[in-house]
């Protein structure tokens, strides 16, 4: 008995946890999904309003909200953008880094990360004055030599302006782990490679990149996460101009179904719909390269 | 990585809505040493608490700084759905009140207040009252809207002040048409406290009751007719499309290319922070009106001190709420110390004597405004003001972005249907 029991004492804890700080709140979303706040007359006064269960209107109206479609397909395009253009970068940053072409590695790898340690708001921020072609050194310094930059916030460059941030924050991230992972080849596959006359871009072509297959797939996976739940970038640029809607994103729509209008139940219902899609598309991506992901390790 | 956690964050945040039950308040007992609470983002508000506490050792008051009227209200209205974790006593937006009443988070204090209805304005007591017998809250400050400009550039221009609003976009054409680079202001999609406040002004008044339902007209013929001269003077291209509060907007203040500014009594405070180098350039006038016979004012602003119905100790927090903005002791405090311009309408022989020191050379500053006071029209705020808000945002926006006179009109729409159809949804019944 001792020794059956003893695996199911260290999991305890995690198993707490887990309970307590992810399975529970996502329960209750479930369960706040289904009920709404039925108010009645004039809904003053402490009887007027009351939690009933609400069924899944709450599920349709955010389904069916005219805000809710396009702002799916403006993170999609968002996508677009965001991954390859992050993954491209942070790839040709790493492969470039572990050429062992430039002298000042080091230096060079920690500016490329620092960016990632830069918070999102305080990043948004910063990229916000920047944008703002009063306030903006670069628009100062491109209309100095004749050029007038674009306004970076009008509506049909604010998606790029967003991607852009999330672009610079992330790219050093994604360079690390495929930088971590390039140096974990063995030399002697580049040395035979070498030998029989193959350049560095066939190598990185032929060898590094494929050798690296599996951290490629799980640095997109993240950014594909990090995609779905955009939000801080665009929260923060929002009051900045007038391109920006209160439900730009799905999880600004959530925010301001929550605390601006106080409707924790259709924002619940969001949630779970993104919760779902989110784990959905994630899971299908798994299924669809799980055999060359893991391949490794079979 | 980092998005994924905000998401969390948010996830999390909507879940920590936990529920518990409340416990029934004590029963006061005159002697009894209390400790209160009060949630309020007026800067310096410790400092004019200080001198409730060092007269009153029995009812000892803790001001908790709270980042605004929006976020203050989100965290309470999560308190009082928690059961726990509300402060005794909340600073609340005029307008945040009839959702804090429909939300059971502010309590009636008609009998520990006593009757104070004869020292503030109607508005602002109709806001505390809602019209009814209740008093969910004191009046505290007041937001009349005035109109600010820069002197020194509408005389070198030879524009004169504008009286109506016809003057106005004149005087907007020959701003911009002597100077290219500079508007006599700017129509403020982020703003719509501000638009409300003009609506108010043109005779509007976006919520009402009639008998046991609500009614919304926030597309009647009033604000139409401000959403369209915003909308013409967008088009022109003669009033900026800009938001206000954003780095631009202190850059355009700061460097003479928005010369005007419709704001309220509490203005200078942000002239001030944003744009300190033009003090002694800056002067105030009541706003533009419609009718040069008939002056109007509109409000931006204003709070009221309300008990929460979380409060254990009701007598000792009314008694509170009632000296922090009747006395005039305190009133001077809130005036000097908080930078409040109090509801109270004594206030102005008690308190404000000097004008603000960014406007040291107009001497009648707080007689203008407290003819903007005055003047100012009855306005009914309902129980979504944060949807028709948050809609407003979303509609002006857009609206304002393609700078067509007609997209503010639709916009107006937009906010009407967004705001009715919440109402509806929830159960509210709505006339009409």
């Amino acid at each position: 008995m001792r020794t059956r029991s003893a695996p199911y004492l260290f999991l305890t804890p995690a198993l707490v946890l887990f309970a307590a700080f992810l399975a529970a709140p996502i329960v209750y979303a479930g369960y706040l999904s289904l009920r709404r706040v039925k108010v009645s007359g004039l809904g003053l006064g402490a009887g007027a309003r009351s939690e009933v269960w609400a069924g899944l209107s709450n599920y349709s109206r955010s389904l069916t909200d005219p805000e809710f479609v396009p702002s799916v397909l403006r993170v999609g395009a968002y996508g677009l953008i965001v991954v390859p253009g992050m993954l491209g970068l942070a790839l040709v940053m790493a492969l470039l880094l572990d050429a062992g072409r430039t002298r000042v590695g080091t230096f060079t790898r920690t500016a490329i990360f620092l960016p990632y340690a830069v918070p999102a708001v305080i990043a948004s921020l910063l990229w916000g004055f920047l944008y703002l072609p009063r306030v903006s050194p670069i628009v100062d310094v491109l209309s100095g030599v004749g050029i007038t930059a674009p306004d970076a916030l009008s509506s049909s460059w604010v998606l790029y302006a967003v991607a852009n941030i999330a672009i610079w924050g992330g790219t050093g991230f994604n360079m690390i782990v495929l930088y971590t992972a390039l140096r974990a080849i063995p030399t002697e596959l580049f040395e035979a490679a070498r030998i029989d006359g193959a350049s560095d871009v066939q190598i990185a072509l032929r060898i590094k990149i494929p050798v690296i297959g599996p951290s490629l797939i799980m640095t997109f996976l993240f950014s594909l996460i990090a995609t779905l739940q955009v939000f801080a970038e665009p929260m923060t640029l929002r009051p900045l101009s007038n391109t920006i809607s209160t439900t730009w994103t799905p999880l600004m729509k959530v925010y301001r179904d929550a605390f601006v209008r106080n409707d924790v139940y259709s924002a619940a219902a969001t949630s779970v719909v993104i919760a779902a899609a989110t784990f959905v598309i994630s899971y299908g991506f798994l299924k669809l390269v799980g055999s060359r992901a893991f391949s490794q390790e079979n | 990585m980092k998005k994924t956690f905000a998401g969390v964050l948010t996830a999390a945040l909507i879940l920590t809505t936990a529920c518990s039950g409340g416990d029934d308040p004590e029963t006061a007992d005159p002697g009894q040493k209390v400790a209160l609470t009060y949630w309020s983002w007026a800067p310096n508000m410790d400092k004019v608490v200080a001198g409730w506490n060092a007269s009153h050792p029995n009812i000892q008051v803790t001001v908790n700084k709270q980042d605004g009227g929006d976020p203050a209200v989100a965290k309470l209205l999560t308190a009082i759905k928690a059961g726990s974790g509300a402060p005794d006593v909340m600073q609340a937006e005029y307008q945040k009140i009839p959702t804090l009443v429909a939300a059971d988070a502010v309590a009636d204090i008609a009998q520990e207040a006593g009757d104070l209805k004869a020292k503030f304005s109607e508005s602002a007591w109709n806001s505390v009252t809602l019209g009814s017998e209740a008093v969910y809250g004191v009046p505290q400050d007041s937001g009349p809207m005035m109109f600010f400009y820069r002197s020194d550039i509408f005389d070198k221009a030879g524009v004169a002040v504008p009286k109506t609003w016809d003057e106005y976009a004149e005087a907007a054409r020959k701003i911009h048409k002597a100077n290219p680079k500079q508007y006599l202001g700017t129509f403020s999609s982020n703003d719509p406290g501000w638009f409300a406040g003009l609506s108010q002004q043109a005779g509007a008044s976006w919520w009402g009751v009639q008998g046991e339902s609500w009614t919304v007209a926030v597309n009647d013929a009033n604000t139409r007719k401000v959403a369209d001269f915003w909308g013409g003077l967008v088009q022109e291209g003669v009033i900026s499309n800009k938001p206000m509060y954003t780095p631009e907007w202190n850059a355009a203040l700061n460097d003479g290319t928005q010369v005007g500014w419709l704001g309220a009594v509490w203005g200078p405070g942000v002239l001030e922070g944003n744009a300190a180098s033009t003090k002694g350039k800056w002067k105030t006038a009541l706003l533009p009106d419609w009718d040069a016979a008939a002056p109007a004012n509109g409000n931006w602003g204003g709070s009221a001190t309300s008990v929460t119905s979380q409060s254990k100790h009701k007598a000792q927090a009314a008694e509170f709420v009632k000296w922090l903005n009747t006395d005039p002791a305190a009133l001077k405090a809130l005036a000097g110390t908080a930078n409040v311009y109090p509801a109270a309408t004594d206030a102005t022989s008690v308190a404000l004597t000097q004008p603000p020191a960014f406007f040291s050379n107009q001497p009648d500053f707080y007689t203008i405004a407290a003819e903007a006071g005055k003047i100012t029209k009855p306005f009914t705020y309902g129980p979504n003001v944060n949807v028709a808000y948050s809609a407003y945002n979303d509609a002006f926006g857009k609206a304002a972005e393609t700078r067509q006179a007609a997209a503010f009109g639709t916009a107006l729409d937009t906010i009407q249907q967004a705001t009715v159809g919440d109402l509806k949804n929830a159960g509210f019944t709505v006339a009409g």
